[in-house]
């Protein structure tokens, strides 16, 4: 399952990352080079091999659905790149 | 003041108990060797005001008689760990700014029992990698040489920054974290000791996250002794991560000093790999020797999976990476690069403020868990992975702890292996099981190899068994009185 350039294209977009054309040739080579050592996976039997999820055999811990915390808007916003007010300043999501 | 930056962590303890000195002054100490210390690029930031005013504090508590146990302590932070306050990067341009409004939940317990901050430590960008060149901050240098020579080694990776300073004695321990080695291989390359814990003995919420099932935070120390110190401190169940264990935590360092006799210890021969220096091989049968003697029973054992271990570590952490990474989006905090519409502002922020190895790895992850892929890949690593652990549950039917070698190799030169990611990657291959298992791993100094550095063993101990750890490892490192220190060249 060679990764060829338009893959790496693909992924890229999926990932939000903007790769220029130039360097996807040599994305390519890289990333076929790691897949390629990772195929050794297929050497393993897995048949029948519940995937491992969680290094942790304990079942994820329930709490009471309320409110723990909170009222902290300044807080929240004192790493925006941009603000106004209190609000977080994005561009313009529907056209 | 040079004699107050030599002493263990457990002894500056005492000293500040019996009021020999005052966690000023050996604060002060601290801060200067720091600065003295800055050819090592050790730490990305400085706070020595804020050391000053911590050790003040905490002198005025021990007046009052009210000393925590850590109380007085000068330490160093890895980059990782979100500090209120204080400027947190990940060593990535993408959080360049970045400053906290909370504190992670292991360096609020290391403030509560009293430590005091000397600042933030290198590391490779978001912990991704073996050797500190990732760092947006540019590479640690290893205040190890070889005999003779004065090429610039690297420390290890990703806790690099932690392990040089300790090393070098610029802090009496430092906190770190390993999702694949990133403690005990470092710890291997500058003859310090690291633990990683069982997964779940410390809470994660609050550092800066790569791959959430197999992060785990621990020390980097110069003693056994002083890494149980440590560890007892940051450990502990927290209910803001709900993967942290309800559990109580030991006090480690009451288990360095006991009697290992009787204990059964597992020799995994798939650990003996193609390449292996004579010396590590060498080193390991010392270790095994020393074992002998304090009156273990050694066992081979096999853990068949062990070569799968790297291949699928290398699917499960970037499929992590890529979603928890996926955060980074130029809007709430951090870089943004603005572009022509939103979809360009994310593509050109990430562009710019991820380092080549981390696009690398968000680029695999997104391969790896996009339609089609993720059966043949996403899912064959999660079985794989279930198979180590499966080894390891075998192994342990039958011994109480394995000692394998740390790294395959001493502390390599800047530059090396940088052109060739699965080069690098192979670094961990004797780490990586135990995260992958979720079981805690002490990598301990050992000897050095024939240009002087030091080299590591590790010992690997059952899900919450670390006090087993802290006793082999006080046995080992008593045999081999390991006494090395890198000479002081910046």
């Amino acid at each position: 399952m060679a990764i060829d350039v338009a893959t790496v294209r693909k992924v890229a977009r999926l990932a939000r990352i903007a790769e220029p054309e130039e360097r996807l040739a040599s994305l390519a080579d890289e990333l076929n080079g790691i897949i390629a050592w990772i195929e050794q996976l297929n050497e393993v039997d897995t048949d029948g091999v519940e995937p491992m999820t969680s290094a942790e055999a304990v079942a994820l811990p329930m709490r009471e659905d309320v409110v723990t915390d909170g009222g902290s808007a300044e807080k929240v916003l004192a790493n925006a790149p941009k603000r106004a007010g209190g609000f977080f300043v994005v561009p313009k999501v529907v056209e | 003041m040079s004699g107050l930056t030599d002493l263990t962590l457990k002894a500056a303890l005492d000293g500040l108990a019996s009021k020999a000195f005052s966690s000023e002054e050996i604060t002060r100490a601290h801060v200067e060797a720091v600065e003295a210390a800055r050819a090592l690029n050790a730490f990305v930031l400085e706070t020595p005001d804020k050391a000053i005013d911590m050790a003040k504090a905490a002198d005025a508590r021990r007046a009052r008689g009210e000393a925590g146990p850590l109380d007085g302590a000068p330490i160093g932070i890895k980059d990782l760990f979100c500090t209120e306050g204080v400027r947190t990067t990940a060593c990535s341009d993408i959080l360049g700014s970045f400053v906290p409004p909370y504190e992670s939940t292991v360096t609020a317990n290391l403030w509560r029992d009293g430590a005091v901050m000397l600042g933030k430590l290198n590391l490779d960008q978001f912990a991704m990698g073996s050797s500190n060149e990732t760092s947006c901050f540019g590479p640690v240098v290893n205040p190890w040489r070889k005999a003779g020579g004065n090429a610039d080694l690297t420390p290890g990776g990703s806790s690099g920054g932690s392990a040089a300073a300790v090393a070098a004695r610029l802090c009496l321990g430092a906190t770190a974290t390993d999702t694949g080695g990133s403690i005990r291989q470092p710890a291997a390359f500058t003859g310090t000791v690291g633990i990683k814990p069982t997964y779940g003995r410390c809470s994660r919420w609050g550092i800066v996250a790569f791959a959430s099932s197999l992060d785990q935070a621990g020390p980097i120390a110069r003693t056994v002794e002083d890494a149980a110190i440590l560890l007892t401190s940051m450990a502990g169940h927290d209910p803001k991560d709900s993967t942290s264990l309800p559990v109580d935590t030991p006090d480690f360092a009451s288990f360095v000093g006991k009697s290992v006799k009787g204990l059964r210890i597992g020799v995994p021969k798939e650990y003996r790999v193609d390449g292996m220096p004579a010396e590590i091989d060498a080193l390991w049968e010392q270790g095994i020797a020393w074992l002998k003697d304090a009156g273990c029973e050694i066992v081979e054992v096999s853990l068949p999976h062990t070569k799968y271990a790297l291949p699928a570590y290398y699917i499960v952490a970037p499929a992590e990476a890529s979603s928890n990474l996926a955060r980074y989006d130029g809007m709430r905090y951090g870089l943004r690069v603005d572009g022509a519409n939103l979809t360009e502002t994310y593509e050109k922020t990430r562009a710019a403020g991820f380092g080549e190895e981390v696009k690398r790895r968000i680029l695999i992850g997104a391969y790896v868990l996009s339609a089609g892929y993720y059966d043949a890949y996403y899912l064959k690593a999660l079985k794989v992975r279930r198979r180590i652990a499966e080894d390891f549950d075998a192994a342990f039917g039958k011994v109480d702890a394995l000692l394998t070698p740390t790294a395959p190799s001493a502390a390599f030169a800047l530059g090396d292996k940088s052109d060739d990611p699965v080069a690098m990657y192979l670094n961990d291959i004797f780490t990586v099981t135990v995260n992958l298992a979720g079981l805690p791993g002490m990598s301990l100094p050992a000897g050095t190899d024939k240009s002087g550095l030091p080299l590591g063993l590790q010992l690997i101990g059952r899900a919450l068994d670390e006090g087993t750890l802290f006793s082999l490892g006080g046995a080992l490192e008593k045999a081999a009185n390991f006494q090395g220190r890198a000479e002081r060249w910046w």
